[in-house]
């Protein structure tokens, strides 16, 4: 395997041919902050959160897809990108109705998470509070559109993962939502295995376990490349 | 022999025009002069805010506006002259009771210089045997009887010809890239999603000339090496949707589509597919899923669809306009297609002239032509004695351009300087009453509108920049909501997926640029 | 028009079915043609083609819902269009929207209950040197000047 040394803020590092930014840096201890992002499924550079500076390109490239080159000079955190960050999540924040003190997910999110990081303790943009409908129709989860962010994770480990393709974004623009089947209420669509593959990746508390209440959400994205892996091996053991 | 042409295109059939080819063939057929007087509907004819038009051959007069009333007594007069005179150069005598003979010297004829629209309203267009009369197929006959595709490629890139679609891609760069690619079925696509608002000029080229997109394409496809191709038109296209179908049965029919071509081994098929209403299909890769018949939700380039695109294929993309300057470019040259426009934009462009303006229409002029010739001179300025304000070019991604820079050459660098584009060609004139704070909050609402909501910046910051709009046209913003406006608005161009997003807060950004004023005169007294 | 068949079946889609090869990529065609055949996209309807091209049901309706031109419910019996394209918006498509709502009683984007007239705008019909352009059921109404859209919406049929 060939490898390719780039210089990530101000670092060397050495990473192996078709890597991705996001993975060169990860590997060298540099955290970009991601959220469609997940590791095991496809990516879809959709967030935004992940972009980063290249010099000699005027664009920024999002991490997660730019791969790895020779002598690449990548720069994540600089002000502007930092400002672009805050303004990402803020703009996911006004745009549902996310409230973590009554939220299962509280203290395990991904979107809290990140809006610590990026250092947005309020809003400059007007909340834009949007009727969403909750959806309790499944016997063991539930779905709370109101969290949603629309990274699409659930899409994609239903339909990549478990096979099942029960999820998928309807609409357009800002009348985007996931949806069940033909739209319909989660608990009556034939093709769910009820595996829970979902709720494991969603990154806040959108999907969720029924009974679980305030902060007692807390589920581990990151399982989902272990079982990957644990999968693959499988597969090409003898 | 005597012809009246009567135009067809959609923007005339809607003034009346079929009324008017109805009335002239029945006063035609009882005045038995069949084989005397050839009637045909033919493309646009130019100047449609004049419509229904009527071109009166041999002559080349053009008649606006022309009553179905009034075909009796233009048959009879014709029918005079055809009886009196073998001599076809004697005036006719004959005024339409309403409507009038336009004059064609009128810098909105003189100014143009038609190459793409060279044989828009001459043809019938849904007469195959009319376009090869004139010269139809002829270039892809040559091409694949004596040329190289390299040859092909190397002309194109000589001809300096650039995509006509908006962004102004060299096309020759962008054939020798798919030509480059390795594989055997490749394919050609013709975007003819014209989406931005106001803009007619693709769909006027595919009702009045459809074989020379056609044409353009095949020629395109051996270039490149692909034996496929798509035409994506928008679905609110019916009569230019039509009138392909109709071209591909008989280009198929005559043997200039399919298997084989001239006794070839080189063979191409051709698909349409119709959209089904979502702006952002004209960005190439969410073009491309929607011909996959998926979600029009565009994808982060690289890969280009030259590399990876429908069905994972290299993927030529190229919009109407670009086809059809292809095959009068290899007929007259490279050097001769270079010759025209400026030195880095060659060639003519079409545009549809709208909006505040009294003579509007289709026109082609050469590149490097001034707005202010188009607008002042051919369109002949506001009416009602307005001045004009501004013009808008490029449509949702594009700007304004204030009338004090209407000495401005189009081009696509010029018009890049002045903060817009040249886009596809639709030019919307604006008078002294136009709002421009609210023509900004129009263009925000479209593209919050057709965001396809994949990413972001786009779905969630457009919608954030339409309220602040909304908030200062209200008369309830501050400073702090402007100032807001600004940073929001450029975090969006720099962050978004797509030309869609990257471009939304154009049009607010040129309007802030050339008539803040008008956005501070709202602002609250602080 | 709705060709005569049992709906249920939806049989005249068939021949549609076979012409693409039941290939997922002619979803969209396929989707054309079932609004033209059954006038809207019903569960069922839908439910059918995701079944015949072997698609997800998400997937299906996922993608239809992207499309504005795409229906799940029956069309109105009176279609009313403005045209806000930006030729007709600075001339008076505005105006011609508020015109509308108060004449159909029915806010912009919004079909009334009982299915008698639906009120929508249209990005550009293309022949701007006739705006402002309004367009109901299947007349076009040109130069369109608001008291004339009142009497026009006055005649239409209970």
């Amino acid at each position: 395997m060939s490898v390719r040394t780039l210089r990530i803020d101000g670092r060397d590092v050495a990473s192996a041919d078709g890597a991705t930014v996001l993975e060169a840096a990860r590997d060298a201890g540099v955290a970009i902050p991601t959220l469609c992002h997940l590791e095991g499924l496809s990516p879809v550079a959709a967030c935004r959160l992940c972009l980063v500076e290249i010099e000699g390109s005027g664009k920024l490239q999002p991490a997660c897809i730019t791969p790895v080159s020779e002598g690449l000079v990548v720069h994540t955190a600089t002000p502007r990108l930092r400002e672009i960050r805050r303004t990402v999540i803020e703009l996911l924040f006004t745009e549902g109705n996310h409230v973590c003190a009554v939220c299962v997910a509280n203290g395990h999110c991904e979107l809290q998470d990140r809006a610590v990081e990026v250092g947005m303790d309020h809003a400059r943009l007007p909340y834009r509070f949007p009727d969403r409908p909750v959806d309790l129709s499944h016997p063991r989860f539930g779905l709370d559109h109101n969290r949603c962010i629309l990274c699409s994770r659930c899409v994609r480990v239903c339909d990549e993962v478990e096979g099942a393709h029960v999820w998928d974004v309807a609409w357009r623009g800002e009348h985007c939502r996931i949806i069940a089947g033909l739209d319909q209420p989660w608990g009556t669509v034939d093709a769910c295995t009820d595996c829970g593959k979902c709720v494991m990746v969603c990154p806040t508390g959108a999907l969720f376990h029924k009974g679980d209440s305030e902060g007692e959400k807390h589920e581990d994205p990151s399982r989902l490349a272990a079982l990957q892996r644990a999968r693959h091996s499988r597969q090409e053991a003898p | 022999m005597s012809g009246l042409r009567c135009c067809a295109s959609a923007g005339c059939l809607a003034r009346g025009s079929g009324a008017l080819m109805g009335a002239l063939e029945t006063a035609i057929s009882r005045g038995q002069l069949g084989d005397q007087i050839q009637l045909r509907p033919v493309g646009c004819l130019g100047p449609c805010s004049q419509g229904p038009l009527l071109a009166l051959d041999p002559d080349g007069d053009l008649y606006a506006g022309v009553d179905p009333q009034d075909a009796e007594t233009l048959v009879a007069a014709l029918a005079r002259r055809l009886h009196q005179s073998s001599d076809q150069a004697t005036p006719l005598e004959w005024a339409p009771a309403r409507g009038e003979r336009l004059d064609l010297r009128a810098p909105f004829f003189q100014r143009q210089r038609r190459i793409v629209l060279e044989h828009c309203g001459l043809i019938d267009p849904t007469d195959l045997e009319q376009a090869i009369a004139v010269g139809a197929y002829g270039q892809l006959e040559r091409v694949l009887q004596g040329w190289s595709p390299e040859q092909v490629v190397t002309e194109l890139q000589r001809s300096g010809l650039r995509g006509r679609g908006g962004a102004g891609y060299p096309t020759g760069l962008k054939w020798a890239t798919v030509a480059r690619m390795p594989g055997a079925r490749k394919v050609v696509v013709c975007n003819a999603d014209e989406g931005d608002p106001g803009a007619f000029m693709d769909r006027a080229v595919l009702e009045g000339d459809p074989h020379r997109v056609l044409e353009g394409m095949v020629i395109a496809a051996y270039a490149v090496g692909a034996d496929h191709g798509f035409i994506y038109i928008r679905a609110e296209y019916e009569l230019a949707i039509e009138r392909l179908r109709l071209a591909i049965e008989q280009a198929v029919d005559r043997g200039r589509l399919g298997a084989a071509l001239f006794g070839t081994g080189f063979g191409f098929t051709l698909e349409l597919r119709v959209g089904a209403g979502a702006y952002v299909c004209g960005e190439e890769t969410a073009l491309i899923a929607s011909i996959e018949g998926k979600r029009g939700t565009p994808r982060p380039r690289p890969p280009y669809p030259a590399e990876l695109g429908v069905g994972g294929r290299p993927t030529l993309i190229n919009n109407v306009e670009t086809f059809a300057n292809v095959a009068p470019i290899l007929r007259e040259g490279a050097d001769w297609f270079a010759a025209i426009g400026t030195a880095g934009s060659s060639g003519t462009k079409v545009f549809s002239l709208t909006g505040h303006v009294r003579r509007g229409g289709l026109v082609e002029v050469p590149m490097g032509t001034s707005l202010a010739t188009v607008v002042l001179d051919m369109g002949e300025g506001s009416p009602h004695g307005s001045a004009v304000k501004a013009v808008q070019t490029g449509g949702p991604s594009g700007g304004c351009v204030p009338a004090d820079r209407l000495d401005t050459p189009l081009d696509y660098e010029s018009l890049q300087a002045l903060g817009t584009i040249m886009g596809s060609g639709g030019m919307v004139v604006l008078d002294q009453s136009t709002d421009m704070v609210a023509l900004a909050a129009y263009f925000m609402a479209f593209c919050r509108e057709e965001s396809c909501g994949k990413c972001v910046p786009c779905r969630a910051g457009t919608v954030q920049l339409h309220g602040l709009l909304k908030k200062i046209l209200a008369g309830q913003a501050s400073q702090a909501d402007l100032d807001q406006l600004e940073t929001l608005g450029a975090m969006v161009m720099d962050t978004s997926l797509c030309g869609l997003g990257q471009s939304a807060p154009k049009p607010m950004l040129s309007t802030l640029r050339y008539f803040r004023g008008d956005y501070l005169a709202r602002l609250e007294a602080p | 028009m709705p060709v005569p068949s049992k709906p249920e079946s939806f049989m005249a889609l068939e021949a549609i079915f076979l012409r693409h090869h039941r290939s997922p990529d002619s979803l969209i065609e396929i989707l054309h043609h079932s609004q033209k055949f059954y006038s809207y996209l019903s569960d069922d309807l839908l439910r059918h083609v995701a079944a015949r091209l072997q698609l997800p049901l998400s997937l299906v309706k996922g993608t239809a819902s992207f499309y504005h031109l795409f229906r799940f419910q029956p069309p109105a019996r009176h279609r009313c269009v403005v045209c806000t394209g930006t030729a007709c918006q600075i001339q008076g498509a505005p105006a011609l929207i508020a015109a509308m709502e108060e004449g159909l009683g029915l806010k912009l984007g919004a079909r009334r209950g009982d299915g008698w007239a639906s009120l929508s705008e249209v990005r550009c019909l293309g022949t701007c040197s006739d705006s402002p352009l309004v367009q109901i059921d299947d007349s076009i109404g040109r130069q369109q000047t608001v008291a004339g859209l009142r009497r026009w919406l006055q005649e239409l049929e209970p």
